[in-house]
């Protein structure tokens, strides 16, 4: 329930994980205050009054831990510390914002970051979505672990994201649109990688969340060429008209990005 | 709430979820932040957090008990200018001045983390910040000088001090 001002704001500051997980429960009336690149503009500008804010900064949900298959990255390991940890994960979070909200910004709020604006957001998902990530996350019926793409499906209300966990790809590969400004939201981009799990593409910016080109990947998998596959995406994606392009321009850019993609995902890095 | 704003300890009584800029602001009267678009796109109201650039509008103060703030404020005085201050006066950095808070900030964070900052990283690490003015050309040149030290010792006039102004009201006997 919304409060009517910030005096009125409760505010809580777990110390650990557990801590952080109990004062969630449920997640109802909760705000979950990550890095706050999103939160606080809401907050100044008056849309936002939370009656309960849950702080993480002290939760110890930040940093990058190897467990020998792959990485375990915490919610609160902010964009910067992604830049340079696995790709295309890091090309994906070098794309975000500029030097000093990428710094703030978090993981766990890319996760859950809302379209705004009629504009989508998280930029991150796509690369998580090809790199075939796990979320872990808390709330209703315990501690959960999920294919990020189904996290997203399910929508974050009422989960509390702890950590991601993800594999060292064999291959990977990003192809975006050029942001007009540092803080124009990705018009598209597209990350492709090579897991155990087999070759993942996903797409930021054709729908309110990344999504998972499937349709890409079965003609891949089926032996069709590169251009034969990125034209799938079309199937995938719902290309629509925003601020920054028109439905128009991302039907046309879209197998062109993934076709880029794939491209460098062939050359390995 | 205690917080370090240019090397002066204060105790902040406005709300936790104040933003940094807010409570500069209004609460200290520390006025060299700017309020431009509240929402982390413009770069008007960037200032160190602990040595660090950060948006003060996106960053509340229950994220800050304990942490030292710098502001232009606490770069230099008139008759020693930071040297990012004093490039920017050097390079004519400036118009109308909304933006300049921000950039000079930013850039002195850039300088600290990367002393010979080349170009291509000055550009990216100043590319969140707006100027109306369009004075980019000019504020990228004082930057690049202030990397590389090429910056020349100077001093700026401390303060205007306007004479009484002679007020002239139409109508009225002179």
């Amino acid at each position: 329930m919304a409060s009517t001002s910030l005096e009125a704001a409760e505010l809580v500051v777990p110390a650990s994980r557990d801590e952080a997980v109990k004062a969630f429960g449920d997640g109802s009336g909760v705000t979950v205050f990550g890095g706050g690149t999103i939160l606080m503009a809401e907050i100044n500008y008056g849309r936002l009054r939370p009656a309960r804010v849950l702080m993480l900064r002290d939760a110890g949900l930040s940093g990058i831990g190897s467990n020998g298959s792959g990485l375990t990255i915490g919610a609160m390991t902010t964009v910067t510390e992604l830049e340079d940890a696995v790709e295309p994960l890091g090309s994906a979070a070098r794309n975000v914002a500029d030097h000093e909200i990428r710094a703030q910004a978090t993981l766990g709020g890319n996760l859950c970051a809302r379209s705004g604006g009629g504009t989508p957001r998280g930029d991150l998902q796509a690369a998580l979505i090809a790199l075939a990530a796990t979320v872990k996350s808390a709330g209703n019926g315990g501690e959960r672990a999920e294919p990020v793409e189904d996290f997203l499906a399910a929508g974050a209300d009422g989960r509390l994201v702890l950590e991601v966990e993800l594999q060292e790809p064999k291959r990977s590969g990003y192809a975006a649109a050029r942001r007009p400004h540092a803080h124009a939201y990705t018009i598209l981009a597209v990350c492709a990688a090579e897991t155990s799990a087999g070759v993942r593409v996903g797409i930021s910016g054709a729908g309110a969340n990344a999504l998972r080109a499937r349709h890409v990947e079965d003609a891949l998998a089926g032996g069709a060429s590169i251009e034969d596959a990125a034209q799938k995406a079309l199937d995938d994606g719902q290309p629509h008209d925003d601020a920054l392009a028109s439905a128009w321009y991302r039907e046309r850019l879209l197998p062109v990005l993934v076709r880029r993609a794939l491209d460098d995902l062939g050359g390995g890095r | 709430m205690r917080l370090t704003v240019n090397g002066a300890q204060h105790e902040l009584h406005s709300p936790p979820l104040t933003s940094l800029l807010t409570a500069l602001r209004e609460e200290l009267a520390i006025t060299s932040p700017k309020a431009g678009c509240n929402q982390g796109g413009c770069g008007s109201c960037t200032v160190l957090v602990d040595g660090e650039a950060r948006r003060s509008c996106l960053v509340p103060l229950a994220a800050l008990d304990g942490a030292s703030i710098t502001t232009v404020e606490g770069l230099g005085e008139a008759d020693e200018l930071s040297p990012v201050q004093a490039a920017f006066n050097e390079h004519y950095a400036a118009q109308c001045g909304f933006c300049t808070a921000g950039f000079v900030m930013a850039a002195t964070a850039l300088i600290d983390r990367k002393p010979d900052a080349r170009r291509e990283e000055v550009l990216e690490a100043l590319s969140g910040h707006v100027c109306r003015c369009t004075g980019y050309v000019k504020i990228v040149a004082a930057v690049e000088a202030a990397a590389k030290g090429d910056v020349h010792p100077q001093q700026v006039e401390p303060s205007f001090e306007p004479e009484e102004a002679e007020v002239l009201i139409p109508g009225s006997p002179a």
